[in-house]
């Protein structure tokens, strides 16, 4: 229909007189055209207008998401930050040894179900990656065990024979330690292992998320090193009480402390993702402000643009009668 | 992902600057760990920093003094909360498998798994006591005293009603348990309440 228009006022100068042609056009796509006299062509407000509208209302969805990410941070960001305590006693006793030669490594990404969450999970994935390259070599083997659907989506593509145990839909109910629990024991029933690193994202504030990995050996790794001297070697000194063996009480406290250290690791992360959504929305919803604005001007030029050719067609049609 | 570059760009140079803010002097002991790994990754990993180890967030323990301390340093948490932290007190009576154990400063160095019993905190004259579910308790040399529990209350939210309720109704499961799995979890269940029976009446 408006080609069939724009035909019929090409061929319109034959008959009426020509009015004055303002600017000279170049070849846009036909249907956002609405062509006034001879080569003047531009946007059509309708379509501006239907733009505007809907950048606003992404706008309006992304703010909503952003207050939503803000209140369910404040409500994990306390538990996280009690629950900081929960590994420190362990590390102080086991101490830390991340370049610990192991022959199985079973590395636990921690990760998101939902997406717009900045790069967090981009970044957890890339370290999961970086410490299966670090432990690779002659008789040394890496799995995964995944939590969360944004880290399976990603390692599922080029690491799927490595991959133990998936697990998702970790934040349906409130976090808390029960939960967690039976989900290390899960992992430590079904998953052989000398090392376990755990890959996750600290919160440190709500633009800071760090990267970080926490090891827990194995029992029969934690004697080899205490034997062994070095960062463990006044591990000896202590004295178990209880117990038939030695070896019994390390075993509960390796569990023990798999337990702890995920919980603390699934809470540190969940507020980072909440910290994360906060600031990719924010910086969504500007960036909507930003494009409404253009827009609004855009939308503005056009209309005094319609309305200046008007009258020029209506100035030059009462010259031409009169003159 | 440009904000994402521009953050890893600047944050090599303000490594150095950043560690102080989380109150972590760390000795050069402590670093040796981290400088194998860091280094192992910066082999294989050059274009991406390495990540944080629990170490560089945790403060450095004080080493084993040559005398006696006066006070024992207990921290007490639990997963909600930290319910002691770095509280100078002379003595803990913590629930150890083996029995009550007395606490002092100057304690040889232990490890010990806790059972379901009542913990109790000697401060001058006042006690606190709580009841603990179990947990662990790391003594170290340094007159610092660990104690990891999976559930505290304190004795006055005890209630001794239920606690009997609780005891009849695990004696009746352990007496109609047919597997091994549903017998220890009846016995479990026996074992907390006549733990939680005695912390009351004792």
């Amino acid at each position: 229909m408006a080609a069939l228009r724009r035909e019929g006022r090409r061929f319109a100068p034959l008959i009426s007189p020509r009015p004055i042609t303002a600017v000279r056009s170049s070849p846009i796509a036909p249907t956002h055209e609405d062509e006034g006299p001879i080569g003047v062509r531009y946007i059509s407000t309708q379509v501006v207008r239907n733009r505007m509208k809907s950048v606003k209302n992404i706008q309006k969805i992304t703010k909503a998401m952003k207050m939503v990410a803000a209140s369910k941070l404040r409500a994990v960001q306390t538990k996280a930050e009690n629950s900081r305590g929960l590994w420190q006693p362990f590390t102080a006793l086991l101490g830390d040894l991340p370049s610990v030669d192991v022959k199985k490594s079973v590395v636990v990404t921690i990760s998101s179900d939902k997406g717009l969450c900045g790069g967090i999970n981009s970044t957890s994935v890339k370290i999961s990656k970086g410490i299966h390259k670090l432990n690779s070599g002659p008789e040394k083997e890496t799995k995964y065990v995944i939590l969360g659907e944004k880290a399976k989506a990603q390692l599922i593509r080029d690491s799927k024979k490595d991959i133990e145990l998936i697990i998702t839909e970790l934040q349906k109910n409130p976090l808390n330690y029960t939960q967690v629990s039976v989900l290390a024991d899960e992992i430590l029933k079904n998953v052989e292992f000398d090392a376990l690193r755990i890959v996750f994202n600290k919160f440190h504030s709500v633009v800071s998320f760090v990267p970080t990995v926490s090891t827990v050996l194995s029992p029969e790794i934690v004697e080899r090193e205490a034997e062994s001297g070095g960062k463990l070697g006044d591990l000896d000194n202590y004295e178990v009480e209880g117990g038939e063996t030695k070896g019994e009480i390390l075993q509960n406290l390796a569990e023990f402390q798999f337990s702890c250290v995920m919980f603390n690791a699934v809470l540190e992360n969940a507020c980072s993702e909440q910290g994360a959504r906060m600031s990719a929305m924010d910086s969504s919803s500007r960036n909507a402000g930003d494009m409404l604005d253009r827009l609004t001007l855009t939308y503005n030029r056009t209309r005094q643009a319609s309305i200046t050719t008007e009258l020029i067609e209506i100035i030059s049609g009462a010259s031409a009668l009169e003159g | 992902m440009l904000r994402q570059a521009s953050r890893l760009l600047a944050r090599p140079p303000r490594l150095a600057a950043r560690a102080r803010p989380f109150s972590t002097d760390l000795p050069a002991a402590d670093q040796t760990a981290d400088a194998t790994f860091t280094e192992a990754w910066n082999k294989v990993i050059p274009n991406i920093d390495p990540p944080k180890t629990p170490l560089s967030f945790m403060q450095p323990r004080p080493p084993t003094p040559s005398s006696i301390p006066s006070k024992l340093t207990v921290n007490f948490v639990l997963p909600y909360a930290s319910a002691l932290a770095t509280k100078e007190v002379d003595m803990v009576i913590v629930p150890a498998t083996t029995g009550q154990m007395g606490v002092l400063p100057g304690h040889v160095a232990t490890i010990a798994e806790l059972k379901p019993g009542v913990l109790s905190v000697h401060e001058g004259n006042e006690v606190t006591k709580y009841f603990v579910s179990s947990g662990f308790v790391f003594i170290h040399a340094n007159s610092f005293a660990d104690i990891i529990a999976v559930e505290a209350v304190p004795l006055d939210q005890l209630d001794a009603n239920l606690v009997q309720k609780g005891l009849a109704e695990f004696t009746l499961k352990l007496s109609s348990a047919t597997t091994d799995l549903e017998k220890a979890e009846a016995q479990i269940g026996i074992d907390v309440h006549s733990a939680l029976n005695s912390a009351l009446t004792g």
